[in-house]
């Protein structure tokens, strides 16, 4: 019986920063309470507050300048949504006529009860029915993916589901990243030619599935998870593999969007998809991609 | 255990790699075969029997006599070992001593503040304790200053830092490799008027001794997910199974010994699943020891007795 289990020493570390373009002017980033500079003459911007007539940073991250307006943008962040918004959200409390939901935003987000769609038919009154089934449609724990359709003053999102793209996920893998690195496109919803699909959410969670059949998409009502079907080992490698090849590519602090995770799957081809763990391949993986998607600009 | 939410389909799709047994028709021309293969796919692209890539360093924290730090996927452990002299128990006048501390840092996961963490901490001290308690799996004669009057005690304090699943492996591996860089001073005893001895402890500090750390045990957190059982689970995995079973692991004479279990979750395991589980939790033990010792000794020779540097967490 043989076992896979390794060991790396923290000497061996990878130095992410040699990934970045320039070596010679690496960005300094900021921690919170560092004073940036005097107030006089500038205006503080987001991420900052003035103490002693100086303005410091209140959130670990680069500095931006814009004439006058200093803020600083943080490298780690919550979700911050903006309508329109593709997202992967997880329902966390049956409530009265709105589900609350995880969306990786600084408040919990709300799924109101008129903004899903229920089976049987678009145009429906709600009735006192609907209210008592909500947790026949979605329960505690189930993911979603939806769209920001409003902000409220205090800043929760309110979600919709009224599309047939939109509704409850059935099985695939769950993978978060930092929000800042998918990149808003338009479209988030994508069949990769290697065979999976992938919601990539605005906010960071990015879901990753068996590609399904054209016919059974539209009929699904959104409400439906196939419990037995059996996902074959194949298409788990490729599940497997895409999951290994994201993280990899957020490792490296690098775009997410169709194109980067397909040259990251393809330049991972020559690995098993349980070496890209290793962070000197996870390495290898993100300077390819880079070096390819470079070229891709050049030629445009 | 740090909460985690999933759905059914997700517990369905995690609980498929690990145990179904997909068919695949093979077309002959007279007969329709069906082969079945035995999937051992997990989310990850591991197997059942697989670990994933850990980090080590020892000796990062310089105001402690050993420390070490290991971080296995996102689960993030920080050791540290205090010493202090003692007088050793009565009842074992030769033994020095071992507490184990463990702290859930609020930083790991916000359920930890507060007292939220402490179900887990004890749980942890438990059952390294468990598994320190025998004298065959840690040597508590290498503690001893004067049998029944002076010994060694050692603090071992754990700090989460991250969880990303598999605690009770994690914890064990970075507390003997901890253990491994403890550094006792040499203590010599001078007898005094009266029968009274009075100990010199060396000034130098590079002027130290070693606990010997090679029946050390480690956890092996065995988890039964379906049928199966499986190693070094995910935090994703470990709310899909109903039980799991802590291993532990003390080598003497290149040959794993059982020096303790411990039985986590709700569900209740067969005979033979028990007897599997720690076969599994022996064969990986004894693994897992040979290369923490490896690693352990190529850092050892790389940086060299005096500590130029630290990597750290930052970089």
């Amino acid at each position: 019986m043989s076992t896979n289990a390794m060991i790396e020493l923290a000497l061996d570390r990878v130095d992410w920063n040699d990934l970045a373009g320039n070596q010679e002017q690496l960005p300094r980033v900021f921690t919170p309470g560092e004073v940036l500079m005097p107030e006089s003459g500038f205006m503080r911007g987001h991420g900052t507050f003035v103490e002693e007539e100086n303005i410091v940073a209140s959130v670990a991250g680069v500095i931006e300048k814009v004439n006058k307006l200093i803020s600083v943008r943080p490298l780690k962040s919550r979700y911050v949504g903006e309508i329109g918004d593709v997202v992967v959200a997880r329902v966390l409390e049956v409530g009265q006529k709105r589900w609350r939901v995880d969306t990786n935003s600084r408040l919990d987000s709300t799924l109101l009860l008129s903004s899903v769609n229920l089976p049987g038919g678009e145009l429906r009154r709600r009735s006192a029915e609907d209210e008592q089934m909500m947790r026949h449609y979605l329960d505690e724990g189930d993911l979603i993916s939806a769209e920001v359709q409003n902000i409220f003053e205090e800043g929760t999102l309110s979600l919709y589901t009224r599309s047939l793209k939109y509704g409850k996920l059935s099985q695939g893998m769950l993978v978060k990243v930092f929000p800042a690195l998918v990149k808003r496109r338009k479209m988030h919803f994508h069949n990769l030619p290697c065979g999976a699909s992938v919601i990539l959410g605005n906010n960071g969670y990015i879901w990753i599935a068996p590609t399904k059949g054209e016919e059974q998409e539209g009929g699904e009502g959104g409400f439906v998870q196939n419990l037995n079907e059996v996902v074959p080992r194949s298409e788990r490698e490729v599940i497997a593999r895409l999951r290994n090849c994201i993280l990899a590519l957020a490792k490296c602090k690098l775009m997410l969007y169709d194109t980067s995770i397909q040259y990251a799957y393809e330049e991972s081809l020559k690995y098993e998809p349980r070496e890209l763990l290793q962070q000197h391949v996870m390495f290898d993986i993100g300077q390819q991609t880079q070096a390819r998607l470079r070229d891709v600009d050049l030629v445009d | 255990m740090a909460y985690v939410a999933l759905s059914e389909a997700e517990k369905t799709f995690i609980l498929h790699g690990v145990e179904v047994i997909s068919s695949v028709p093979l077309f002959n021309s007279l007969f329709k075969v069906s082969l079945f293969l035995q999937e051992d796919f997990r989310c990850d692209g591991r197997s059942r029997r697989d670990y994933r890539p850990m980090e080590l360093e020892t000796g990062l924290v310089s105001n402690a006599s050993g420390s070490a730090r290991l971080r296995l996927a996102n689960t993030d452990i920080l050791v540290g070992v205090k010493t202090e002299i003692d007088v050793p128990n009565p009842l074992t006048p030769e033994f020095g001593k071992i507490e184990f501390f463990v702290d859930c840092s609020a930083n790991a996961t916000p359920e930890f503040e507060g007292r939220g963490g402490s179900d887990l901490a004890q749980e942890l001290i438990l059952s390294l304790q468990n598994a320190y308690e025998s004298p065959l799996a840690f040597d508590y004669r290498t503690l001893c200053l004067i049998p029944g009057q002076q010994c060694w005690k050692l603090y071992i304090d754990i700090l989460i830092l991250e969880c990303g699943g598999n605690l009770h492996d994690a914890v064990s591996l970075a507390a003997k490799a901890a253990l491994y860089n403890t550094k006792l001073p040499r203590v010599t005893a001078t007898l005094l008027d009266a029968g009274i001895t009075d100990l010199i402890i060396s000034d130098n500090p590079y002027d130290c001794t070693r606990i010997g750390t090679d029946a050390v045990p480690l956890l092996v957190t065995v988890c039964k997910i379906g049928d199966y059982c499986l190693v070094d689970p995910t935090a994703e995995e470990e709310v899909c199974s109903t039980v799991s079973m802590v291993v532990s692991v003390s080598m003497r004479n290149e040959t794993p010994f059982l020096s303790g279990t411990h039985m986590t979750g709700g569900g209740s395991m067969h005979r033979d699943t028990m007897l599997n589980c720690i076969q599994l939790g022996l064969s990986m033990g004894e693994q897992l020891n040979k290369l923490l010792v490896k690693m352990l000794k190529a850092e050892e020779t790389r940086v060299g007795p005096k500590r130029p540097k630290t990597v750290g967490f930052l970089k």
